[in-house]
């Protein structure tokens, strides 16, 4: 009874969520392109599932993961936890952080994983580019960015570097690999590095950050708790491009390598037909 | 029927495995690395139970009502021709998502509470008020603005690299001379702006836009309106810093 009002509270502020959308959507069908929705039921039926899907999985989240990932990292970043058996703090190190690292690492691939806008996006990409983009490559490879950008991320916070150096090499990395990968695949690259960041990530890697900031001596919560999302977001265009890159090496290298086993066999025919005819 | 609940179990099965890597992660750092017992574990089942519905609920009303409904419009208002009308849907679609939009509220109100404690702004209730939303409005505005670039994009066929990479230039360069305090808060209102709703719609309307006019490829065209909304908001909000300093 208590689960079926909390899913009715969650339902409740979705749909508030999603009212000023909806309101935008009817006012410009009606006023200005003024023709009625096709296939209006079907599409009432779908936007009520995303809906009640959305509430559910927010549910979801607040009653299982939230509360055990922030706790997580809480006890992770913990001094007690960090210096085991150590009684006087003389420095830290940033080795001493070695889990909190992993950690960020392996909750920023498994979020992303389950991101429903990333699940969106993939699934769009593999059916415009008629299956030339694989939707769970793309995700594989979003996680990966992402996950190594919140470690970076939490590097960076417990050595206390200033964020826009990282950001602007981060930056200067995506403008040169922009210029030697796939055309086809720039723009989805550019895309899931805003994708990736929504309901599921940013709690819990905000709860790592303030976490991480909140026990180090001498960073403040406030200025460097925040940032993480930034490297979350910026590290999945590199990953994507990269993916790109990759994967149009394998094809060239495997082209070539059907090439000449081509050129090998016409050889060998003309060889044969030459011997044949004297 | 039997077909459908087929295909919505095959939903199901996929939302299982999209949640697993979370589990076990989760479930190795309890174990292996804290070492502690897993706190009222029915309350985890429970949640997780929800979080797979949830999931394949999502998945299948996005494939039935989202995407179509993106497209439609996007088709309906390249066929009507008006440019002016589109652009006006494109702005109302970033800023009235996004000015609603919980991650950025609550990312607001915590950057208030920081300009107050760092004395940038009086350290009073209604200042940081009226601080967390005029930072709300600036974001919500430069993803509408940004969101008009990027239909302009796809209608004019724009390459996509060098509006980009220009916005990068001036990220770097306002970074330079912004207040060092906005920096952090500039970056991360990048990442937030873009919700669960958002970007599907948005990605249908690129895509449908990319193909209904003639000329453009889905492919290259239609994707990239997320990257401006990503973008934009970084330069807006160290506008907004540089403003109030």
């Amino acid at each position: 009874m208590d689960l079926l009002f909390e899913f009715l509270t969650t339902l409740k502020n979705t749909v508030i969520d999603v009212l000023p959308i909806l309101s935008i959507i009817l006012g410009f069908q009606l006023l200005v392109i003024r023709k009625p929705i096709p296939h209006i039921k079907q599409v009432g039926f779908g936007f009520i599932y995303v809906l009640i899907g959305l509430a559910l999985f927010l549910l979801g989240l607040e009653k299982a993961l939230f509360p055990l990932g922030k706790m997580m990292a809480e006890q992770l970043t913990a001094p007690e936890f960090i210096h085991a058996g150590e009684q006087v703090l003389t420095s830290i190190h940033w080795t001493d952080y070695k889990w909190v690292y992993i950690f960020a690492a392996a909750i920023g691939f498994s979020t992303t994983i389950a991101e429903p806008s990333l699940i969106a996006v993939a699934l769009k990409a593999e059916e415009v580019s008629g299956g030339a983009i694989n939707a769970n490559s793309l995700r594989i490879s979003v996680a990966i960015g992402v996950a190594f950008g919140i470690a970076l991320g939490s590097y960076r916070i417990v050595v206390g570097h200033p964020i826009h150096y990282y950001i602007i090499a981060g930056y200067i990395v995506v403008v040169i690999q922009t210029f030697y990968c796939p055309k086809l695949i720039v723009p989805l690259a550019y895309d899931s590095g805003g994708v990736t960041t929504s309901t599921v990530t940013v709690p819990l890697v905000a709860a790592l950050g303030l976490g991480l900031a909140s026990t180090i001596p001498g960073r403040s919560p406030l200025i460097d708790g925040f940032g993480l999302i930034a490297f979350a977001s910026l590290c999945p265009i590199i990953a994507v491009m990269a993916y790109a890159q990759l994967t149009e090496a394998k094809t060239h290298r495997t082209n070539k390598k059907l090439e000449k086993r081509k050129r090998i066999k016409e050889e060998k025919r003309n060889l044969n037909r030459n011997n044949e005819a004297p | 029927m039997n077909h459908q609940f087929i295909v919505f179990l095959k939903a199901l099965l996929g939302s299982c495995k999209d949640l697993l890597p979370i589990i076990l992660v989760i479930a190795f750092f309890q174990f292996a690395v804290l070492q502690q017992p897993m706190p009222n574990i029915g309350d985890i089942l429970v949640g997780l139970a929800l979080v797979v519905l949830g999931l394949t609920f999502f998945i299948y009303g996005l494939e039935m009502g989202l995407f179509p409904i993106g497209e439609s419009m996007a088709q309906a208002f390249a066929k009507k021709g008006s440019i002016s009308w589109l652009l006006t849907f494109a702005f109302c679609l970033g800023f009235g998502t996004t000015v609603a939009e919980p991650s950025l509220i609550a990312v607001a109100k915590e950057a208030a509470i920081v300009a107050a404690s760092g004395g940038i702004i009086a350290d009073t209730l209604e200042s940081q008020l009226s601080y967390a939303n005029g930072l709300r409005f600036t974001v919500a505005f430069a993803v509408g603005f940004a969101i008009v670039i990027g239909v302009l994009r796809i209608i004019r066929g724009w390459p996509i690299q060098y509006l980009i990479l220009g916005g990068y230039v001036v990220v770097v360069l306002m970074t330079l001379i912004a207040p060092s305090w906005i920096i952090g808060i500039a970056y991360d209102s990048g990442g937030v702006t873009t919700s669960t709703i958002t970007v599907p719609l948005v990605t249908a309307l690129g895509v449908g836009l990319a193909s209904a006019i003639k000329g453009r490829n889905p492919m290259i065209d239609g994707f990239g309106l997320i990257a401006f909304a990503s973008l934009t908001p970084m330069i807006f909000v160290m506008i907004y810093g540089m403003v109030i300093s």
